[in-house]
């Protein structure tokens, strides 16, 4: 998506306050982003202000002794494991990919593939500082209600300027990993709950092409962190995508093709053997800009969970809808979440399973298939991840979130964004 | 790592930061020299979070250079691995024509005073026979332009101060040496005013990874990145009569 903002880009924590109060004073109102990965519009205020918040990237603290860091909330993940990982420790819970910013990770709450184990980020947040749009500076911790609204606040709630968090301890850089085939989604949750009491990790990766007898065909990737002491950190990526690639080239036929290349070549090597953390938890980090394969229109990420007893027969229909639309899903993620709370009152993640697709925009054509999946992630008493929408009503929102009204309560006038205009209560 | 001090002059630029931090991972003890006390220190704490085994604020306005030698000698307080001056002004062009007290000011900044302070660093560098002096120079110093010539020319002057520098140490500094760094157009907060992007720009973490290299390679002068030796070769060797019609 894009949109014309008024844009501030503080490097120092006092030019923070300032660009806050002049964002707030503006117009269209204020709105605090990050590395700009939220693939919706809940990280853009189109015709209003945007303070930048990655160039306040500094470190105050770092206890090596028991792995409690404070930083700016402009770090990234990305320099959080560089500092962390030499000295033993590593964030406690990682997104799909590195370039997201502390206050980012806290405004979505972000989840991992140790869901099951270590909960949403939110959990290991100790202490966080909040400038709101009236001047006022607060030091949260759990169990404030202001600390609740803006653990997955969507940045609403005031400007998140620093976080204090605890990292979790780690032998090395390396983690023992087993791919796994599974030809249909009976096969998929058994597998799944039978691993989570053994893997710190696990996720599943879903051919959305094929439908009949193979649909819910994947490979189930689980692991856990190795003993081996190797603390090799991660390099820069290794490709770049220079320009909007042309829209045509994501087909359903090239989509099928990448589809059954990668079953095969997963097929072909499965097995276990020791992985980096970087291929691991960031595939899409490899290549620079990797969003421009989808060319100039664009293309739709979806991301619904759904609560365990509605889980199975929920997936299967989503899955059975996007194969009649024929417009196949490049990526479908598929992984089970834990009991463990999530502390935020807009946090995404509850107990049972999350499926994350991606679309190629096709315009109107696209958008009724979402409508129809909205529909299905409704009935089964699920909800979709405002990280990744840009689209749907606020009554749908509203059926998923039950504390939105809490939250609404806690939304700093001075600050919006345009997810929060489209969804309101 | 050789376990010497590393100081950085003009600390808080964008460039110089994201050089420390590199140290910093390579746990080095840094002397950080700069105009503002506080965020000077906000850049020590994150370096010692980074790894740093020192990181020492100073705050020194550096365009006073009278000095130099003691206080510089003073803050490395033993040996120096390297000295980097990274501090600098743009200048504003055609202000610095219309209002010459204001051209003086600049250039006193970017050259006199930097002189000074290169000369300085020498000197050291000289008597204990290895380290290095790395300085920022720029691409505008390689050709007169209308556009920023007199910034360019404190550029030019210092640049031709260090490569003498480094003849210098080559002749009798042991294992010392200069650097003369000519980045391009990099994306910091000093040129957030310009229009940016497309691949000329580059990042200051980019920069200043080169710059770490080139602090322990013998190149005396190094362009970052590596293609403005071309994109500069080619506008040196533009004759004057097509060079004149691009209002470059």
């Amino acid at each position: 998506m894009r949109a014309v903002h008024r844009v501030a880009r503080p490097h120092w924590r006092d030019e923070l306050a300032p660009a806050v109060r002049a964002a707030a004073g503006d117009p269209g109102r204020g709105l605090a982003v990050g590395l700009s990965r939220s693939y919706g519009d809940s990280g853009l205020n189109p015709d209003g202000a945007l303070v930048v918040m990655s160039g306040l990237d500094r470190v105050y603290a770092f206890d090596v002794e028991t792995g409690v860091v404070r930083a700016d909330a402009g770090l990234s993940l990305d320099a959080l494991i560089r500092l962390a990982l030499p000295r033993g420790w590593f964030p406690p819970v990682l997104p799909g990919t590195r370039f997201v910013t502390l206050g980012g990770a806290v405004a979505n709450d972000v989840h991992g593939k140790n869901h099951h184990r270590a909960g949403t980020f939110g959990l290991h947040v100790r202490r966080l500082g909040l400038l709101r749009t009236d001047g006022t500076q607060h030091e949260l911790a759990p169990g404030d209600p202001l600390f609740a609204a803006t653990i997955g606040g969507l940045g609403l709630t005031g400007v998140i300027a620093w976080v204090e968090l605890q990292l979790a301890p780690v032998s090395g850089a390396w983690l023992d990993s087993e791919d796994l085939i599974f030809h249909s989604l009976d096969a998929f949750f058994p597998l799944a709950d039978d691993s989570e009491e053994g893997h710190a990790y696990t996720v599943a990766w879903l051919d959305c092409a094929v439908g009949g007898r193979a649909l819910g065909r994947g490979v189930f990737t689980r692991g856990n962190p190795s003993p081996d002491p190797d603390r090799s950190l991660h390099g820069p990526p290794r490709i770049v995508v220079p320009f909007d690639a042309p829209a045509w080239l994501l087909n359903p036929l090239t989509v099928r093709a990448h589809n059954l290349a990668r079953f095969t070549a997963k097929a072909m090597r499965r097995g276990r053997w020791r992985t980096h953390y970087d291929p691991f938890f960031f595939p899409l980090d490899a290549i620079g800009s990797w969003n421009r394969i989808y060319g100039r229109p664009g293309f739709f990420q979806y991301q619904c969970v759904l609560p365990t007893d509605a889980a199975r027969p929920g997936v299967a229909e989503l899955l059975s809808q996007i194969t009649r639309s024929g417009q196949g899903s490049f990526l479908a993620v598929l992984k089970t979440f834990g009991a463990l709370d999530s502390p935020g009152l807009l946090s995404f993640p509850m107990k049972g399973a999350t499926l994350a697709l991606d679309f190629p925009n096709r315009g109107s054509e696209t958008l009724a298939l979402l409508g129809r999946l909205d529909d299905v992630v409704r009935e089964a008493g699920g909800r979709l991840y405002p990280a990744k929408d840009g689209r749907i009503s606020a009554a749908m929102f509203e059926a998923g979130y039950p504390r939105l009204p809490e939250f609404a309560r806690h939304v700093d006038p001075g600050l919006s964004s345009g997810f929060w205009r489209r969804v309101a209560p | 790592m050789s376990g010497g001090r590393v100081v950085i002059l003009g600390a808080t630029s964008a460039m110089a930061e994201a050089l420390a931090r590199l140290y910093a991972a390579e746990g080095a003890n840094l002397t950080l020299v700069g105009r503002r006390a506080d965020r000077l220190e906000e850049i020590a704490a994150d370096l010692r979070a980074r790894g740093a085994s020192g990181a020492q604020v100073v705050a020194a306005d550096l365009v006073d250079a009278s000095r130099a030698a003691e206080q510089l000698s003073a803050w490395a307080a033993g040996p120096l691995e390297a000295v980097h001056l990274f501090y600098g002004v743009l200048t504003d062009q055609p202000r610095a024509e219309a209002d010459l007290a204001y051209a003086e000011a600049t250039l006193a900044v970017n050259f006199t005073s930097a002189a000074l302070w290169s000369l300085a660093a020498a000197n050291l560098l000289e008597s204990q026979r290895r380290g290095v002096l790395v300085v920022v120079g720029s691409v505008a110093g390689d050709r007169g332009r209308q556009s920023n010539y007199v910034y360019g020319a404190a550029k030019a002057g210092l640049g031709n101060l260090v490569q003498g520098i480094a003849h210098r140490l080559g002749l009798r500094g042991g294992e010392a040496r200069a650097v003369l760094v000519r980045p391009g157009f990099v994306d910091t907060p000093m040129t957030d005013h310009l229009e940016k992007g497309g691949p000329l720009w580059a990042k200051p973490e980019a920069v200043a990874r080169a710059i770490r290299k080139a602090a322990n390679r013998k190149a005396p002068v190094v362009y970052v990145p590596w293609f403005w030796q071309i994109i500069m070769l080619i506008i040196r060797l533009l004759p004057a009569p097509i060079f004149h019609k691009r209002p470059l």
